[in-house]
């Protein structure tokens, strides 16, 4: 029991395994003083049982291998590829450990030994494919989802699934995951003004309340048209005049959460001119919470005053309406009865919790029952669900037990992702539940003149 | 390790390669707890029954291996470290609420079940179980009952031993054994008692029989503020002298108000030199009758001004600040070491006095945030770990602070427990005759002493030597 990294720490000796550019800190991880009030917060935990699978064990792990105790190795890269990055220990966490921020870095120095992946040939394959190719630019995306659009309105998708080959190429769960892409995709909204209005549908007399712009998201544009169109709307409603930037492109979260940086970087910086709206609105937790920490992944680049302008505009959907307050007699009774998740980067990663209740606390009629563990994780996840599917399976089991004991009619969340896994939890038990975005059920509750 | 080999074999046989963790790596993870003392596991098991854990508890015997039981591992004293190496027993997977019987107001759990998952999961029947360590959104009843587990609420409550009626252990040779039951008397001895707080020192526990408590129908939350901080010590007597017994009675001194209120934002003041944080519980009339009388008690003792808790977010948000006080603190100093020791409460002005000497002489700043009702002190001691010998340092000025608390008429520990952390200090307390009694008793239960070993009962020349031996490993030893 030598205090090995105590003596790191004091000495600066260069021990560690991590050699890239932009290790865990110390500062960061050493703010952890193992008291495991984070274990029971975490889903691998719960489900596992493993301190290695702990974000106290994480943590200790990247400590230890910092001070060149524990080898840069498959299993290292095992525990910390298991983690959700839901970042719920954050919130359970009294000494205010950024855990993000060290398994982000962590993930980063993995990065750079790619023979440690012991990912099977269709995870590798489609998480290549998916940041090389899909998440690269939004043409790229739009080809794909075309691809995919026709396998699933053709017929083909329902010969596949009948025929049995999804199951003997392994791929049904994957294939039951996969967005279902719009017919009409988010394409013609691209580069357009939308003008603000008032509760009469009609342009809204003098200067709009703010004047903001949308991030389209990548994965929303061709399988999320519709929240996209939901959420302009709104936000029109709400006295706003949107623009939907043409030139945008990706935010890089997805990269930043598997430990791309460099990719990351660049994906960010080619947004940073959106600065110059009141509010750079995101529909997506995921995006929003990495795009408010910019700076974070911009430290020690030349660019990081501009990162710090852009973080300081970004807002999530939900955030943004209750901060400015939906205008009196816009919202028209919706009779359901619903329950809320939270996606993980807006209750843990950017503390958004009570916004998008208050939001539905507006809609009149609308009932609330909360679900037992709102804030814990469905499993969702980015492409975890892909990638470990049973834990993601588990989670989800979870989540559906608590969901099925409230009796909600409808599931309201606020990304995308949670969306997914929750449809695909409800098509699972064949409940029927629709589930929405917060700012589709707004939509639903707008003027009917103006609904689709 | 050669001699652990055979034995992994044998339980990866009978627990499967995923029951059992033998490797390095794996091995290395259940090196802590949440105190400061490390020593590597041979072996980690996960049980998920009782016939589990009389498997594994079989085949340790058989090849004479040192058994640890392990909950959560949020302990602060190295209960669940592997002082001498050996099988770690993780609890955790036994995680079943095995029957609620409201109606006789008692529940059986298994070890592993959350402290506060429990009492969330039976809430919709009114009642909770009472013990509230501020680990509970972690920590396991199972470990609750080793430790004998406190919490700010067990002034008016008690500790954990007053709300478990029952347990069912398996013993060091894999024999099983009930102990009490649902009843509130016991018949025939009374070995209940003895088990809670015995740190898995007697026996592993597999079942659980706690007492429900129904939630009170009011409480009132009120904050007296000073400017002395004997002011407040001299409030907490006075209280008691009243007649009143306050549900949780707790103390900052105004260095960890100032932490905790730049965290948290409770509404501590942060110009005051102590606070009192109190709570009465019970029926309406009452609890508002009591708060009227603590207010007046407090201005007597010359508090500046007393405040109450407006609603139910205020409240949350004040015991917020009272939960999430070490973390908050620890965002002021790279490391602390969190000691754990009692005193009379008549006796709270002068510890603390002492206290602050005891800081100026090794130069270390001393925060104090504790249960003041019941007299247990939680000194904290911040240090540099990297700064050579500070650590030693804050160790000694916290065996320092102990000293103390025993010279004035207290004790080692309040709820922490033993461990390995002050086994060296148990003499300070008990003769030597009546360590051999306690160790008598283990004999009966742990002849042959492999039921975690190295703790609770001095075996080890000092507590200093020890602790020097197994300084924190990892940069994550933040203490």
């Amino acid at each position: 029991m030598s205090a090995t990294a105590d003596t790191k720490a004091a000495s600066g000796a260069a021990s560690s395994v991590f050699t890239g550019p932009e290790p865990p800190r110390w500062e960061d991880y050493s703010r952890c003083t193992h008291c495991g009030l984070c274990l029971n917060a975490c889903p691998t935990f719960r489900v596992l049982g493993e301190e290695m699978d702990s974000p106290r064990g994480r943590i200790y792990q990247v400590a230890q291998a910092d001070a060149g105790r524990l080898p840069l190795d498959r299993q290292l890269f095992t525990h910390l590829d298991r983690c959700l990055d839901c970042r719920a220990c954050e919130t359970a966490c009294p000494s205010g450990v950024e855990y993000g921020k060290i398994l982000e870095r962590a993930r980063g120095e993995l990065e750079r030994h790619p023979e440690l992946a012991r990912r099977s040939g269709v995870a590798r394959r489609l998480r290549a494919y998916f940041f090389d190719r899909v998440l690269t630019s939004p043409a790229a995306m739009r080809r794909q989802a075309a691809l995919l659009g026709f396998y699933q309105h053709s017929g083909l998708r329902a010969l596949a699934r009948a025929s049995g080959v999804l199951r003997l190429l392994r791929l049904a769960g994957l294939e039951a995951l996969a967005p279902e892409i719009d017919r009409a995709p988010f394409v013609a909204e691209m580069g357009r003004t939308f003008p603000a209005l008032a509760a009469d549908g009609q342009p809204r007399p003098g200067a709009p309340r703010a004047r903001v712009a949308l991030l389209a998201g990548c994965i929303q544009r061709v399988a999320f048209a519709e929240m996209n169109r939901a959420t302009i709307r709104v936000l029109q409603y709400c006295g706003c005049e949107v623009a939907v930037p043409a030139d945008q492109g990706c935010c890089g979260a997805l990269h930043v959460h598997a430990g791309r940086r460099d990719q990351a970087r660049a994906l960010a910086a080619a947004n940073f001119p959106l600065a110059g709206y009141d509010a750079v609105i995101s529909n997506s937790a995921g995006c929003g919470a990495v795009m408010k920490e910019y700076a974070d992944l911009f430290a020690g680049d030349e660019r990081r005053q501009r990162a710090r302008e852009f973080a300081a505009k970004v807002r999530d959907v939900t955030e943004f309406l209750d901060e400015l307050g939906m205008p009196d007699g816009v919202l028209r009774p919706v009779p359901r009865i619903v329950t809320y998740q939270d996606p993980c980067h807006l209750a843990h990663g950017q503390k958004i919790r009570l916004a998008p209740r208050r939001l539905l606390g507006r809609v009149p009629e609308l009932r609330l029952m909360e679900m037992a563990r709102a804030d814990a994780c469905c499993g969702s996840a980015g492409i975890y669900n892909v990638v470990h599917p049973e834990i993601a399976g588990r989670l989800l089991q979870e989540k559906m037990d608590t969901i099925a004991a409230t009796g909600a009619e409808w599931i309201v969340t606020a990304n995308p992702g949670c969306m997914l896994q929750l449809r695909a939890g409800a098509r699972q038990r064949r409940t029927g539940q629709r589930v929405l975005h917060v700012v589709e059920l707004l939509a639903l509750a707008l003027p009917p003149a103006e609904r689709r | 390790m050669g001699a652990y080999d055979q034995l992994r074999r044998k339980l990866e046989a009978r627990f499967g390669r995923a029951g059992v963790i033998g490797d390095p790596v794996g091995r290395m993870l259940y090196e802590y707890d949440g105190g400061v003392d490390r020593a590597t596991p041979d072996l980690v098991v996960f049980p998920q029954t009782r016939e589990d854990v009389i498997a594994a508890v079989k085949l340790a015997h058989q090849a004479g291996a040192p058994l640890i039981p392990r909950g959560a591992g949020t302990g602060l004293s190295g209960g669940a470290v592997a002082r001498e190496g050996g099988v770690i027993l993780s609890l955790n997977r036994m995680r079943r609420i095995v029957e609620v019987d409201v109606e006789n107001l008692r529940a059986r759990v298994e070890p592993g079940v959350v402290n506060l998952e429990f009492s969330d999961q039976i809430a919709p029947t009114g009642f909770y179980f009472v013990p509230d360590p501020s680990s509970q959104k972690a920590c396991t009843i199972g470990g609750n009952v080793a430790e004998n587990s406190g919490g700010p609420h067990t002034l008016a409550y008690g500790v954990t031993v007053n709300h478990v009626t029952g347990l069912e252990i398996v013993l060091a040779d894999g024999a099983v054994a009930r102990l009490g039951g649902k009843t509130a008397e016991c018949q025939g001895y009374d070995l209940v008692g003895p088990l809670v707080g015995s740190e898995g020192t007697l026996a592993i526990v597999t079942e659980i029989t706690v007492k429900l408590t129904r939630r009170p129908e009011a409480a009132r939350t009120l904050l007296a503020i000073y400017d002395a901080a004997e002011q407040a010590a001299a409030t907490v007597s006075a209280i008691t002298a009243e007649g009143i017994v306050p549900a949780a009675l707790e103390m900052f001194d105004g260095f960890s108000l100032r932490a905790v209120e730049a965290y948290i934002h409770a509404g501590y003041p942060l110009d005051s030199a102590a606070v009192l944080l109190i709570e009465v519980e019970g029926l309406e009339e009452e609890v508002e009758e009591q708060a009227a009388a603590i207010e007046q008690v407090c201005a007597r003792a010359g508090a500046r001004e007393t405040r109450r808790a407006r609603d139910e977010a205020e409240r949350a948000k004040l015991w917020l600040g009272r939960k999430h006080a070490f973390g908050a603190m620890g965002r002021l100093s790279s490391n602390f070491y969190v000691m754990d020791g009692v005193i009379p409460r008549t006796k709270i002005g002068a510890v603390l006095a002492g206290i602050e000497r005891i800081s100026a002489a090794s130069g270390l700043r001393i925060g104090n945030i504790f249960h003041a009702g019941d007299g247990n002190l939680h000194p904290l001691v911040f240090f540099d770990q990297r700064v050579p010998g500070q650590f030693e340092a804050a160790r000694a000025a916290s065996e320092d602070i102990i000293r103390l608390c025993v010279e004035m008429g207290g004790s080692i520990t309040g709820e922490h427990g033993v461990g390995m952390e002050k086994d060296g200090l148990m003499p300070l307390i008990f003769s030597e005759a009546d360590l051999d009694f306690m160790r008598a008793v283990k004999q009966v239960f742990n002849p042959e002493g492999k039921l975690n070993p190295g703790k609770l009962l001095p075996t080890y020349r000092s507590c200093r030597e020890t602790a020097l031996a197994a300084a924190p490993a990892g940069a994550a030893a933040r203490l």
